[in-house]
């Protein structure tokens, strides 16, 4: 093989950034995904229910039934945004969509509790929207707090496991799910860009060897990734108070080896793809699966093991346990090594393909 | 290095049941230019990718500056340089960027590198258009770019395929000086053109049709040995005799110059002057016919008129 030349990788480099600063819309994909899913998972996909509207009806009016509204209040889950005199009144007001939630306290409240038989009190909820109504299931369960230890009020209980549905473990895994999808676009269609506009029969009867022009390609895009990360757990640390509870460097060098595996991962497509549609379509084929079964969507542990090994061969599974690791369980690289090596084999074997795949020939 | 730059041996390359070039033999002396002509599909371009090592062939063989092309094609991209048909150069970088992209890839030293290009710049009449994206150029400008970038590291065989095709005629002599200044320095090269008056210019001339090779050798002894005689029929009916003459078998082909036909008669035909002049008395038009010395379109013409 030709020696690699400093200067010809740098100029396939530094021609990737010129196109990125004139080509307007891929630019603007570099900071406006991260910023755009970030957000849309921070606030939007956010399963956590909050701030729905609700009138109180309290005809108990005892301490225990106020303390019962405070809390409900404070859990976030309720806005009280009206009030009613009736339950038939919380009715109507469902009805006619002036509230979605409604907390009865019958007068015989105190009775109830004394007899330690549920429920004290009614919820009423818009169901016809389902998501509204399983988040407010949780209401139903209350228990009264009266310092004996019961199950504590209005403590919206979500139905899957709790740590997984939190923002602060979405914001990691985001870091991993956009740069899956970026980075891969980015070099997907680095090279088939260049057979598309006809730039490739100009450029392989020159002396560049392939080993340079796919390091060339990658270099810019490994400092793209990391703007993409750092923007990414900015909002989080910022917006979502994601606790960042491991170290940086441990952060930032295995995101750097994550980086590399799946830009590698875009110039294979790259390679073979005809066309950038193509690639794009390639691009999303490799994306999905890997959304689906690394972890990100759904426990790990709960997938089948056939679909486990599957996943063990995709770079965003091994980036998931390592950003966890790191960002919230405080693990240091070395602790994650055996997500770091399958990482770099994948790097290496992806970029190795690619050079062998790409021919300085047109047939 | 040889004093024959190409050599190639029956090469041939089909694209499914299409023989793009079919059984192609040639020499190209070292050190000068020499032309490829031929119709549109004939395989100019097909063989160019051939000896530039990006196609490979499907029979024959190939050497290029003493390197054969198949076995050793990246020892071969060092010294060649390849001006595409289409434009390949990245419009959405400027001039001097793609310049200084072409230097770079060609590892020139850093310390020539600046001046080559200033030189490239200046010779095709480029420097106030450094900062202009490529993209924006004019359609001559975007080939004197193309052709200051491919010749930037001075290779020692330039291929280049229809270079002037959008180039005004004053570029083109110019275009065409610089090549000479090429081949003074010891360079080689191969131009594709449509154009007669650049085939003229060459020292050698090959044309194709449909991937065969149907005639070559210097402009001049194309000329003589062209196997027609060549007659000028200046009418103010040019139409007409034109129409009279076309069913006359001894005519082989006719172009129209305005109030002129340009006439092409078969060399077994004794007289060719006075038969059309015949032909034309009987018809009772009115003509004057005199033999005039043939052009390299007559030649075209004839190379290409078997199919
Ligand atoms: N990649 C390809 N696949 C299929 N057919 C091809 C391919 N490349 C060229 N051809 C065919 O080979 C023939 C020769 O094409 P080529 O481009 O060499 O012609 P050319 O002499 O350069 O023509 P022009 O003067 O129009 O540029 C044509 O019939 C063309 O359709
Ligand atoms: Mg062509």
């Amino acid at each position: 093989m030709a020696r690699l030349t400093f200067t010809r990788i740098w100029a396939i480099g530094r021609k990737e950034f010129m196109h990125l600063r004139r080509d307007r819309l891929t630019g603007g994909m570099v900071a406006g995904i991260p910023l755009m899913l970030t957000l849309l998972f921070g606030y939007a996909i956010n399963n956590d229910v909050r701030h729905l509207r609700a009138a109180v009806v309290d005809e108990a009016s005892t301490s225990a039934s106020r303390a019962l509204v405070q809390d409900a209040v404070a859990t976030q889950v309720l806005d009280v945004v009206a009030s009613a005199r009736s339950a038939r009144e919380l009715e109507r007001m469902i009805a006619t969509n002036v509230i979605s939630v409604g907390i009865y306290i019958p007068p015989d409240f105190e009775q109830h509790r004394a007899r330690r038989s549920p429920p004290y009190a009614q919820v009423f909820v818009d169901d016809s929207d389902p998501i509204v109504l399983s988040a407010v299931r949780g209401l139903t369960t209350l228990g009264a707090t009266d310092g004996r230890g019961e199950q504590s009020m209005m403590a919206l209980r979500p139905l899957y496991n709790p740590e997984r549905r939190s923002v602060v473990f979405i914001v990691p895994g985001l870091c991993g799910v956009i740069l899956t999808l970026t980075m891969v676009l980015f070099t997907a269609i680095a090279i088939v860009r260049e057979r598309e506009r006809g730039n490739l029969e100009l450029l392989i009867t020159t002396p560049i060897s392939s080993l340079e022009l796919m390091i060339g390609k990658i270099i810019p895009y490994v400092l793209i990734g990391y703007v993409q990360i750092s923007l990414i757990m900015l909002l989080g640390v910022t917006l979502f108070d994601v606790p960042v509870r491991g170290s940086w460097w441990d952060f930032y060098a295995g995101a750097g080896i994550f980086v590399l595996s799946t830009l590698t991962l875009g110039l294979l497509i790259s390679t073979a793809a005809q066309t950038q549609f193509q690639a794009f379509q390639m691009t999303f084929m490799s994306f999905l699966p890997q959304m689906l079964l690394s972890g990100f969507m759904f426990p790990f542990e709960g997938m089948p093991r056939p679909a486990q090994w599957l996943a063990e061969l995709f770079p965003l599974t091994h980036f998931l346990r390592i950003v966890r690791g790191v960002v919230l369980r405080d693990a240091s690289l070395v602790m994650m090594r055996d997500d770091i090596w399958p990482l770099a084999v994948i790097f290496l074997v992806l970029i190795s393909l690619a050079t062998l795949r790409f021919r300085k020939r047109l047939d | 290095m040889s004093a024959i730059a190409i050599h190639t041996e029956h090469l041939t390359r089909r694209f499914g049941a299409v023989t793009a070039v079919d059984d192609l033999s040639l020499d190209v002396p070292a050190g000068t230019i020499h032309g490829f002509l031929g119709p549109n599909g004939c395989g100019k371009s097909t063989t160019i990718r051939m000896l530039c090592g990006l196609l490979r062939p499907t029979a024959g063989s190939a050497r290029v500056l003493d390197v054969d092309v198949q076995s050793d094609p990246e020892a071969l991209k060092r010294r060649i340089g390849y001006m595409t048909q289409k434009f390949s150069l990245y419009d959405d970088l400027s001039v001097l960027e793609n310049l200084t992209f072409m230097a770079e890839v060609h590892s020139l030293p850093r310390a020539t590198r600046q001046q080559r290009i200033m030189r490239q710049l200046t010779r095709f009449g480029l420097a106030r258009r450094t900062a202009q994206l490529a993209g924006t150029l004019s359609g001559g400008q975007r080939q004197r770019l193309a052709l200051a970038a491919v010749s930037l590291h001075a290779p020692d065989l330039l291929f280049l395929d229809e270079p002037t095709s959008a180039v005004d005629p004053q570029s083109r002599r110019e275009f065409w000086d610089f090549l000479f200044e090429l081949v003074d320095e010891g360079h080689t090269i191969l131009v594709t053109t449509h154009f007669m008056d650049e085939a003229e210019r060459c020292h050698g001339l090959t044309i194709l049709d449909h991937g065969r090779l149907v005639a070559s050798g210097e402009p001049r002894a194309l000329l003589e040995a062209l196997p027609a005689t060549v007659l000028e029929v200046s009418s103010p009916v040019a139409r007409r005799v034109h129409d009279l003459l076309a069913a006359d078998p001894a005519v082989i082909d006719m172009a129209q110059l305005g109030t002129r036909l340009h006439v092409l008669v078969r060399p077994d035909v004794p007289a060719a002057e006075q038969h059309v002049s015949a032909r034309l008395l009987e018809a009772a038009v009115e003509a004057q016919v005199r033999q005039v010395s043939p052009n390299l379109e007559d030649v075209f013409v004839m190379a290409t008129r078997g199919s």
